[in-house]
């Protein structure tokens, strides 16, 4: 049914990406590549797989932004420009309209935990969903023909079969530098609900009217390098024996 | 948008078989004529072949009955549904008309609600969907009607004056519909043109307190899916020319051709110029249409700087 769920639902889970920690290294792509080929539905194929125009299907891609402040100048590290990497992967949207246009009843939205997902055997490959998203979050399968999505890795999340601390999404599991935290924001005293509060998480344009479930930590503000202290000047009027001795040596070349 | 052939080709044809279909429900024409016989045939080929070449884009064309599940929620699927349930009438007025010269007035006019209706969710999955701004309006759904309406009367009239019938109503309602189909147009392209967009490049990534944003890498240097299907852009030197061509041959052109048909009476010159009335009007809508996709931008690429 590509209704969406008539209340809201009772868990929302969903991601937190911390734009201030992510560093860029597309970790997350990869890790979540090669969970999502194996597990849940069809392959995540490439097209021209060692070939110069290579491209391929993935759930989750990294972006780097420069952002410039105005009249800010862009001198590498010294300057105000700022580079932000950023991760983005499905949103779980609450009115969801990658949902509602799907004509097969494909698309839905579980009204137990609020994760979209497609059910690939019903799915005619049309390509409307992803017209509808505004995120860029799904892609067509060019192998399968069907829509892939992230599945916020719902074969992992339930997975009694792996260790507990494995019961996250890949990437929020890979992330070697923690930027991405999954959990439940029906809950306002879950971890990632805490994080939303204290750090004003946000979310990707709300203007869309979808009210993603995702959301992003902003980049904390930057202290120019000019700014930064210096160092204190070292004080080796204690220095005895030998290395006395060098340091004053030193100090006369 | 990518402006996929295939698509751009079901709506023009099945936009002008709708109209043409809703004309001809009208019972405006001779039912004992052979060009009326014809020209059910024909609006129920163009129908059928635009529907066909719709199947075209999808990857898994046979499980296309599913897209009929979901009317509740879906334009696609209303689409389809109305599509099958306008074939009952058509189909049955068309078999009246070829095998027993008679028009079923009640069931022809069920057949032009259900075209009309069928265009207008045709119109909707484009116009639903709030991630392409340009298609977001109810100008779209208007565009889409009168050019239908527009493309079935300069058919009708055609197929009038080829049975050698004079139908100065068709003839009128083929300008009437096609000045304010082109005026719609001109407004829903003047609008693409200088609406403030939606969604910005600092409304995408939440960054626009810190200040301008622009991409600096994307995810993977090759293009992806994403970016072929809504990456498509078009020259706006071309686009502008191109918008002129599509104005002259699917109104300037065809209104004059009319005229000169309304003059010509029944001389052997008003089939003609209908025909190239028709011809033109075709050539200017298919034009149109490759537009209405390749101009309109989709918010998604605001993380991609296109
Ligand atoms: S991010 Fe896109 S695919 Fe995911 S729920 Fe929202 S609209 Fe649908
Ligand atoms: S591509 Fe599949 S999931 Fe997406 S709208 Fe079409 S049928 Fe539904």
């Amino acid at each position: 049914m590509t209704c969406l769920p008539a209340t809201s639902t009772p868990k929302k889970l969903g991601l937190v990406i911390d734009l201030d920690v992510c560093v860029g290294c597309h970790a997350c792509v990869v890790s979540c590549k090669e969970w999502n080929t194996g597990g849940y539905g069809a392959a995540l194929s490439d097209q021209d797989p060692y070939g110069a125009d290579v491209s391929g299907t993935f759930l989750n891609r990294v972006h780097s932004f420069e952002v410039v402040p105005e009249g800010g100048e862009i001198v590498a590290e010294r300057g105000q420009a700022r580079l932000v990497h950023f991760p983005k992967s499905c949103l779980h949207c609450e009115d969801a309209p990658c949902v509602t246009v799907c004509p097969t009843g494909a698309s839905y939205k579980r009204a137990d935990d609020g994760i979209v997902l497609v059910d690939e055997d019903m799915c005619i490959g049309c390509g409307l969903c992803a017209w509808a998203c505004a995120y860029g979050a799904r892609e067509m399968d060019l192998a399968a023909g069907v829509m892939k999505k992230c599945t916020l890795c719902v074969d992992r999340i339930y997975n009694e079969t792996l260790d507990e601390i494995d019961r996250v999404p890949s990437c929020v599991r890979t992330c070697p530098t923690n930027a991405r935290h999954f959990g439940d924001f029906a809950d306002p005293n879950s971890n990632v609900s805490i994080m939303v509060a204290e750090r004003g998480g946000y979310d990707l344009m709300p203007e869309q009217g979808t009210r993603p479930v995702n959301k992003y930590l902003p980049p904390r503000p930057r202290t120019a390098l000019g700014s930064a202290p210096t160092l204190p000047q070292e004080d080796t009027s204690d220095a005895t024996g030998f290395f006395g001795w060098v340091d004053k040596m030193l100090d006369r070349i | 948008m990518y402006p996929a052939l295939s698509i751009i080709f079901f709506t023009s044809a099945s936009g002008l078989g709708y109209g043409l279909a809703a004309v001809l429900g009208l019972g405006l024409l001779d039912p004992q004529a052979l060009a009326t016989k014809l020209a059910h045939v024909l609006a129920l080929c163009l129908i059928g072949g635009g529907l066909l070449s719709s199947t075209l884009h999808l990857h898994n064309p046979q499980r296309a009955w599913r897209a009929l599940s979901q009317w509740r929620s879906s334009w696609l699927s209303r689409e389809g549904v109305m599509a099958i349930a306008t074939f009952v009438p058509l189909t049955i007025n068309a078999a009246a008309t070829v095998f027993y010269g008679k028009h079923l007035l009640l069931v022809g006019l069920l057949g032009t609600l259900g075209a009309a209706v069928t265009v207008y969710c045709t119109a909707m999955i484009y116009a639903s969907l709030k991630s392409v701004q340009a298609w977001h309006t109810r100008l779209t759904p208007i565009c889409y009607l009168l050019f239908a309406a527009a493309g079935g009367s300069l058919a009708g009239a055609l197929v009038a004056a080829s049975g050698n019938a004079h139908s100065v109503v068709l003839m009128v309602m083929a300008l009437v519909f096609l000045v304010p189909a082109w005026a719609a147009k001109w407004q829903w392209r003047k609008n693409l043109r200088e609406a403030v967009p939606l969604s910005t490049p600092e409304s995408a990534t939440g960054l626009g307190g810190l200040g301008k944003v622009r991409l600096f890498e994307s995810p993977h240097f090759n293009d992806n899916y994403l970016t072929r299907e809504m990456g498509f852009r078009v020259a706006r030197k071309h686009a502008d020319k191109l918008f002129v061509i599509a104005i002259i041959a699917g109104g300037v052109v065809p209104a004059f051709l009319v005229l000169v048909a309304l003059a010509a009476g029944h001389a052997i010159w008003a089939p003609i110029a209908l025909g190239l009335a028709l011809l033109f009007h075709a050539l200017g809508v298919l034009t149109e249409r490759w537009l209405f996709f390749a101009e309109a931008r989709h918010a998604v690429m605001n993380y991609y700087s296109r």
